[in-house]
Order: structure tokens, then sequence, then C-alpha cells
């Protein structure tokens, strides 16, 4: 289905990552925003209050991000696109609740504004260390879908995806941007409502007495309801059979959580997004994402330039990984190199699918500020030799 | 119904519960479960329709109760039952939200969220099952275990102050506050219709028996005896002071009704406050447009 032109600002703005990822929301749909002020995040939140009472919809400042988290999940279930934001330390606390989320498989959408870390760390100052932690924080075995963006264009752009696939794949989806995105300015395009795409929550066509909340079809994902509308269902985080009932048993357990997982792996190919450049003959690829793919770009310049046959490639999607292309590439490129604001978190998921047929290369940074490119090069200049 | 049991009459409350998942989980003599058909006795006198009603528990014995109730329900995590009904009585105002839970979940993990419910008049009603102790962990201290009472983690006895939680409730500004004991079933009943008649944030606090734990560990007998104990020692004090609320080791228990008022709720101050300010180009959040009273807020 089309937008509701509703909540889409359309036309040309000048935008930082942070208001472009809040119309970004409000053109998916989302009308329901529970969050708790966190530097370099909040911005988000201001513009969607800001926007909220002109387009039917609530914003909510919870006591602490438990709690935001867990409202989303009841707004979710009460019908409305639900989204919080935040950065490192809030991340933490979210981390219980989005994995009820994930048992629940109650779509929502949770943005992190990444900041210097660990505890409070540099709150001003940009980092990408979240990574990891968007992929195993919540105890227990999941999938999860992160994204993260390189530009405000992007994020607005990738904000929309990320309520999209949430909704299709009944996921929390993770948007992993960073405070360079979050802050910088730059052009944002907003197009019309009708040109946005936007895939509507899967609701079942059962009536009650033969609907169950955790009934499957081919695709592994179970259709939903809205909570009011009669099916009475039973939701829990507890391990839970297709009715939704707990059961505690390993054989209902491996069914479950099992199926958890292989949904997001079996559509990954649909998930996943990457942009490549000149990967077809390379011989070293450079991987990147959110603002240190663009910090990256002068470096593969550069080491074009000198004749080193560089591809590069921006991840759009984090998590799933793109395990298929990197180890398609990895039998014939010869190292990878990763540049990113953390000390090896992605990069080692790299060096995973590479499974020693081609080198991998990190180049790390503490946090705090972005890589110098000639820092980047150099570790492309040592690799290609 | 299987054959064998083809003959015995429906449970009066078959209804309103999942029978396909009974028995219960609850210990023989536990409160929970009279506490429960209390809520299903004034959920049938209730005047709304029960599609609309939803609730949500958080973890431990209370936290069951989810799992029980033939309602739109919800097992979240521990503490987070009222930040969930929140953001479900948000999404979709026109549901009734019932927060079922017991005294640890509500006013120890969950706490913070507890207070500003009440603070903002978030409409939902909360029943809080207060046992004194953490029955589903094996019987540890809880922020309502009395002075001096025995637990697992106070094998001593409980040298902290526990909370009166109708005076915490109240002073952060619930509409409705009420306490019973699990003993007081008509009453309870009643207090539990008025509370889902009640807009804005509700609270009531049931006092019930966990023979398993509590009543095992401080040699209070069975679950038999400490209804005997309520039925003894419990005063109907309606109007009481919030500060005469607190309850000693094997004391005197006051309950009652404490606190019926009214005061807008966080959507109808929302409502108000931004189509004040923002007039036509307001969109009234909930509610019809023409449903919103223009009254001067603040």
């Amino acid at each position: 289905m089309k937008a509701d032109p509703k909540g889409v600002l359309t036309g040309v703005h000048y935008l930082d990552g942070d208001h472009a990822c809040a119309e970004g929301a409000l053109a998916a749909g989302c009308r329901f925003f529970a969050g708790y002020p966190i530097t370099p995040s909040t911005e988000v939140a201001e513009r969607f209050v800001a926007r909220a009472p002109f387009v039917g919809g609530i914003f909510i400042q919870m006591e602490d991000e438990l709690g935001s988290m867990a409202a989303l999940c009841g707004a979710s279930w009460g019908g409305k696109k639900a989204m919080t934001v935040t950065s490192g330390p809030g991340f933490s606390l979210m981390m219980e609740n989005i994995g009820l989320a994930a048992m629940m498989e109650t779509p929502c959408v949770v943005v992190n504004v990444q900041r210097g870390g660990p505890s409070t760390g540099l709150p001003t100052m940009v980092g990408q260390q979240d990574m990891m932690q968007a992929r195993w924080g919540s105890h227990g075995d999941y999938e999860i879908i992160a994204l993260s963006p390189a530009s405000p264009q992007e994020a607005f752009d990738y904000t929309i995806k990320c309520f999209n696939l949430s909704e299709k794949y009944r996921v929390p989806v993770l948007f992993m941007m960073d405070e360079c995105v979050g802050h910088m300015t730059e052009k944002v395009v907003i197009p019309k409502a009708e040109e946005i795409e936007i895939y509507p929550r899967r609701l079942t066509k059962k009536p009650p007495e033969k609907y169950w909340p955790y009934e499957f079809g081919e695709d592994l994902v179970p259709d939903m309801i809205v909570a009011g509308d009669g099916y009475r269902i039973h939701s829990t985080g507890l391990t839970h059979d297709e009715r939704g009932y707990p059961v505690m048993s390993p054989v209902v357990q491996n069914k479950l959580v099992k199926r958890l997982c292989e949904k997001i792996k079996k559509n990954a190919d649909d998930i996943i997004e990457l942009e490549e450049d000149q990967t077809d003959d390379a011989e070293i690829i450079v991987m990147a994402y959110g603002i240190t793919s663009r910090v990256a770009l002068p470096a593969v310049f550069k080491a074009r330039k000198k004749g080193i046959k560089v591809g590069y490639i921006k991840m759009i999607t984090i998590w799933p990984f793109p395990e298929k292309r990197v180890r398609e590439l990895a039998k014939k490129v010869k190292a990878f190199v990763m540049p990113e604001i953390n000390l090896g978190q992605v990069v080692l998921e790299v060096e995973r699918c590479a499974a020693g047929q081609a080198k991998t290369y990190h180049v790390p940074h503490a946090g705090g500020w972005v890589h110098d490119p000639e820092d980047i090069y150099h570790v492309i200049e040592e690799a290609a030799k | 119904m299987n054959q064998a049991n083809a003959n015995v009459p429906e449970h009066p409350m078959e209804k309103l519960l999942r029978m396909e998942r009974i028995p219960h989980i609850w210990c023989p003599t536990c409160g929970i479960g009279t506490v429960l058909s209390c809520f299903i006795a004034a959920l049938e006198k209730f005047d709304y329709p029960l599609n609309k009603v939803a609730v949500v528990s958080g973890i431990g014995c209370t936290g069951r109760v989810a799992g029980y109730i033939k309602l739109d329900s919800f097992h979240s995590t521990h503490g987070r039952a009222i930040p969930f009904a929140t953001g479900l009585k948000l999404a979709n105002p026109e549901l009734k939200v019932v927060v079922f839970s017991g005294d640890g979940d509500l006013a120890a993990i969950g706490g913070n969220h507890l207070i500003h419910a009440a603070r903002r008049n978030m409409d939902l009603t909360v029943i809080c099952v207060n046992n004194f102790i953490y029955a589903m962990t094996g019987g540890q201290t809880a922020p309502t275990t009395p002075l001096t009472a025995n637990s697992s983690t106070a094998p001593y006895g409980n040298s902290e102050p526990p909370f009166n939680l109708p005076l915490l409730v109240g002073s952060c500004g619930a509409v409705y506050v009420a306490r019973w004991t699990a003993l007081h079933i008509r009453r309870l009943t009643k207090s539990i219709g008025e509370a889902l008649n009640k807009k804005g944030f509700s609270f009531i606090e049931v006092i019930a028996p966990c023979a398993t734990l509590y009543a095992r560990r401080n040699r209070l007998g069975t679950g038999l005896d400490l209804m005997k104990f309520y039925h003894d020692n419990s005063e109907i004090k309606h109007g009481a002071p919030l500060e005469e609320l607190d309850i000693g080791f094997q004391q005197k228990i006051i309950v009652g009704k404490f606190i019926d008022r009214e005061r807008p709720t966080f959507l109808d101050n929302w409502n108000n406050w931004l189509s004040q300010k923002l007039g036509d180009k307001f969109v009234p959040y909930g509610v019809a447009p023409q449903q919103v009273p223009l009254r001067k807020a603040g």
C-alpha cells in the first residue's frame, strides 16, 4: 500500500539525520512514540512530538528506557506502528524488552544514535560500538534486523524500510545510526505519499475460532491481530506453542526458537541491502557502514588512483549479516578491509565468512571522531602488498 | 471436554477462563485464584464489551493470571506490565486495560512505572496481589514483606520496612485506591467493579495468602489459618488516612476504599491542552473531535 499523505512532508528540506529519521517514521505511518531523552538521539523525539499533534499521533516521554521499550510492545499489539530512539546507555536498558518483542513477534522500530562507550562514554561524540549489542544484546537465541544509514537522506529512506521490514517479518528492527549522521545537516528529499511503498500489518483473515496467534505459513511469519478485535489471544515471553500458550518443553522450545531465527535467515536475500562499487574485478574490498562508509571513500579513490583494484561495499543492512555475498567474494578477492568506529565488531563477521579464503583487515577507532581517510588508505595499501 | 466428563456441569466462569489451560499452576489455598474469581465476577457485571477488555501481567505467581483469563491477555516482562499496558491503552484508547500482577513485580522492579503511571493518571486499573513475598522464586523478601517476617533471603527476619502501597500510589495521584484481602470476596468484587468503571489510574491492593512459602516459613499454619487471621484482624475503614495503612507482621490490616476522586487522565490532558494551544490544526488523539471538552487546561 501507499503512505498516508497526512504524515508525509513532501518537499526538499535541509534536515539533520535525527529530524530526517522522525520524518521517515511519520511517513511510514508511525503514530506512537515512547522514549526517554538521551544525547545524541533526542532530536528524533523532539521532532516527532512537535509533529504528532497535527497527524493524529501520540507521544509519551516515559520514566526510563525499560518503560519505553515495554510501551512499544504494548502499543504495537494495540495496533499502532511504534518507535523509540535512544543511544548506548538507553539501548542497554532496552535489551530485555527487545527480547520480549522478538519472542512475542512484535513489530516495532528502535533507533540507536550511537555515541562512544562503554558506560556514559562520550555522550556528544560518535561511535559505532553497539553493533554487536544490536545483534546479541538480549539474552537467548533470536535473529534481529539492523540497518545503518550514512546520510540524513538515508535516515529518512531507511527508517521507512525499517518499519516495512518490521511489519513483514514481525520482528523489532534496530536502526543503527551514529552521532555524525544524526547531527549532520544535508538536503533531504521527501517524495509524494503515493511514491512511498508501505508494508501494512499482516492481520489475519481468519475468524477468531479458527485463529491461533503463532500459527505460521510458508514464510514462517504468523499473522497478527489487534487487541480489542475479539480474538482474545494470549501472548507471552515464555516459550509458547502455536496457540500462544506457555509450554515448558525442549520440543516446543526447539520448534519456536528455531523458527524465530529461521524466519530471518530464510528471508535474508529479501532483507539485505548493500551498495557495491567496482567489486567485479576487485582484489581488495573495502566494507563499511554508517558515517564510516563515507569517510572510507577518499581512501578508496586514492587507492584506485595508485592502481590498486579496490571494490567498495556500503552496508545498509548489518543484521542479518550479508554472509552469502562475503563468502562469494572471499573466493575471488585477496582481502577485505573494514574500518569501523569500534575496536573490532562487524569485522568479526567478515572474518568468519571469509573463512581464511581472503585476509581480513580491521581499521579500528575507539570513538569520538571519524577515521582519518589516510589511516584507511594505509591499510588498503598493506592489504594489496 | 472429554467423554468421561460429559456430565460434569460447566464451570460457572468457563466463559472467561481458558479451560484448556486448567489446572492452573497455583498452590492449594493460594489466594490468587480467589482474586481472579472476583475479577471475573466483576467483569460479568461490567457494562462494557469484553472483547475490548485486555489484561496485562508481569512476572511471578500473579503474573500467570494473563494466561488463564479468556480476554486479550499479555504476559510481559518482570516489572514492565504497567508500561506495556500504557502502550496498549494509548495505542487503542477504546480498550479497558487491566494490569494484574504481584507486589514484587509492581512495587519493586516495576516501582518506577507504578508511581509515574499514577502521576500521569494513565487510564488503567491495577490489581496488585500482595502475598508479602516473592513466591515464584521460592520465598524471598519483597518490598512488602512486613518488618521481622522471615523469608529465604531474610532467614533471621526482615530488617527493612515495607511499602505502604495505598499511601505510595495515593500520594502519586491515583484516582481510586482500595485494599482488601482474599477473604473479602463480595467487597473486593464490588471494588474491582468500581475501579473498572473509574476513568484514570485505579489501584486495588489485595492481601492474599501464600501458604507454601510465606505461611510455612513464618509458621503461620495453612492458607485457611491465614484466611482466619484476615477474618479476625482486618478492619474495614473507608477513607482511612493513607499514613495509617502500614502493615506490621501479624498486625491488624486496615482495608476499605481510601481514595475515590476525579482528575483528568493523560489523554484528557493531551487532547485538552493541545486543542487549546493549536486550535483547529490539532488532530485529537483517540477521541472523535466533538468529544474533546474545550475547557481551560491548567
